[in-house]
């Protein structure tokens, strides 16, 4: 399972650095909004030690990882059209292999675009420590799972890239405009923050602003928010590999 | 020893609409057996049954004695399939296509990397190997496909229209392909609804609504109704269809617009057609049958009208 999983996972990588409109796409989109919010509502925003542009940083990484793994998902619907997807299922690869290859290369893809993102940090005055990158690593390497294994089980149901489009728009979209990302759970009205609590994104968000930040730390505690994000993660594979196995 | 494919009392419904209608057909090891049929006609049905893409409502599907509904998986590894749509990753070069369909088979290292080379080069690709296939020809790719669907040395070979989406040049370019493949001895299996594909097979099923309605070797069914096929262009058909039943007796019918009367040494007939009817015939061909006309014969229908 392993050998056809990590072939599956090494075509998403390559074919995505070879459609350069991809890469600018999925990486200046987030850097350009986050520079756009930031700074247009700079200090006029109250929360967060007062400074947007750093409030919105850890957040950016999220939606990095949020638009690769949207378009991860959108080639299962290409791959479905083209036939790619048939060959490999008349394969004896195994059904998992597919769903592994797709979210480790999709996840792989946004971790590498995220992390290195983070390197920007001491340019809104986050200092970087080694400590606090390793651990964003890892909670960026669980939550782009998270991301890929959801993009995964949507796509697949998805006979149209258009199709596709609306369940990013209501689901995926607003799973990161709740997550923290752009205000702090703490001053949001109660029936707000118990969607925030309940969305697996706001605990991964969480977890890289404590690593970032520790003075001004995420709402949750990093072992819990670590261990809910790995968790989600893990059940969101699972959901994939059930959905895929009935497929003839 | 098993027939390499065996198909028995094979059907298959979408709903109300009945796709197969009891099919049943062997084909032997080393054969070249073509499903020739109108668009509708039940072909990919029965093509995605064999490749484990679909199941069957009734009636059983074995390759190399193995029930493809039972035991999908180890059919899987017996089967080489290429499909109509292309299954070529544009974006990735010939040979990263052919590793990763090894690596989809459990072949790796340095045998798949010998063994694709070796494929490449018996399609006529290998030159191109380290080209995207997106800038490969419709030909070329076509026969990356064929080359992948050999990768991992299958016992039978499923090819759904191959010639699909090719222009001329490069659809007699296949049927070489093919020839060399019959020649080799591959079990292969192929759908088409090109009559000069099937000619090439050592057998057909001629597949319509979901029945089989001709199965032999393409010259044994052309040459069974010992007759040559007649055709009249004129400008009233019916009137001229009519006409010539009722003075010439035998089978006479018009297939898009035309009047085509099957008979016996044709040439000699030509010229009593023409001067019974003077001024009728505006033009007038005589041949011997092809597989379109034993369809013709089984259905009472062309091709073409089947397939819309």
């Amino acid at each position: 399972m392993i050998v056809p999983a990590l072939s599956l996972a090494r075509r998403e990588v390559v074919r995505f650095f070879r459609q350069r409109g991809r890469v600018i796409g999925a990486l200046v989109t987030p850097v350009l909004f986050w520079l756009i919010m930031g700074s247009g509502i700079g200090s006029s925003f109250v929360g967060g030690g007062g400074d947007y542009l750093r409030y919105a940083f850890p957040g950016t990484t999220t939606m990095i990882l949020l638009f690769t793994c949207i378009f991860s998902s959108i080639s299962i619907i290409e791959d479905r059209n083209e036939g790619f997807l048939q060959s490999v299922l008349a394969s004896p690869a195994p059904r998992a292999s597919i769903v592994l290859g797709k979210v480790v290369g999709g996840a792989l893809l946004g971790w590498l675009q995220a992390f290195p993102f983070l390197l920007l940090a001491p340019t809104v005055g986050i200092p970087l420590t080694v400590s606090g990158l390793a651990i964003a690593a890892v909670v960026l390497a669980a939550s782009a799972v998270f991301l890929a294994a959801v993009g995964f089980f949507f796509a697949w149901r998805s006979s149209s890239v258009a199709g596709f489009h609306a369940i990013m728009n209501i689901v995926l979209m607003p799973m990161w405009l709740v997550s923290g990302a752009l205000f702090p759970l703490a001053g949001a009205y109660s029936w707000m923050a118990w969607a925030m609590r309940l969305n697996p994104l706001t605990w991964g968000l969480s977890a890289v602003r404590t690593a970032l930040t520790p003075s001004d730390p995420g709402p949750f505690p990093l072992p819990l928010s670590l261990a809910v994000v790995t968790g989600c993660a893990i059940l969101a594979v699972l959901a994939c590999a059930l959905t895929i196995r009935s497929e003839k | 020893m098993a027939d390499a494919i065996e198909v028995r009392g094979l059907e298959r419904n979408f709903g109300d609409r009945r796709a197969l209608a009891g099919v049943s057909f062997a084909v032997r090891s080393g054969e070249m057996f073509g499903l020739l049929g109108p668009n509708g006609g039940g072909k990919t049905t029965l093509f995605r049954i064999l490749a484990t893409l679909l199941s069957p409502t009734a009636g059983t599907a074995r390759i190399e004695g193995i029930d493809v509904e039972g035991d999908a998986a180890r059919v899987r590894g017996r089967i080489g399939v290429v499909f109509q749509s292309t299954s070529t990753d544009k974006k990735m070069t010939a040979m990263e296509n052919m590793l990763l369909q090894g690596a989809m088979y459990g072949l790796s290292g340095e045998p798949l990397r010998s063994r694709a080379s070796v494929l490449l080069a018996r399609f006529g690709v290998l030159d191109r190997a380290n080209d995207r296939c997106e800038h490969l020809s419709g030909g070329l790719r076509r026969r990356v496909e064929i080359a992948k669907g050999l990768l991992h040395g299958p016992a039978v070979l499923l090819l759904d229209e191959p010639s699909a989406g090719l222009d001329v040049g490069a659809r007699r370019d296949l049927r070489e392909v093919l020839a060399g493949l019959r020649q080799d001895g591959t079990t292969v299996l192929l759908t088409t609804h090109f009559m000069e594909e099937a000619a090439v097979c050592d057998r057909v099923a001629i597949l319509d609504l979901g029945r089989v309605v001709a199965l032999g070797r393409p010259d044994a069914l052309c040459a069974e109704s010992g007759t040559d096929v007649i055709s009249v262009r004129t400008r009233e058909p019916e009137r001229f269809r009519a006409a010539v039943a009722a003075r010439f007796g035998g089978t006479v019918t018009v297939v898009e617009g035309a009047v085509r009367i099957e008979r016996s040494r044709g040439h000699e007939f030509v010229p009593q057609l023409v001067e019974s009817f003077p001024g009728q015939v505006d033009a007038v061909t005589v041949a011997r049958p092809t597989l379109e006309d034993v369809f013709i014969r089984r259905t009472g229908r062309a091709f073409a009208e089947a397939s819309a």
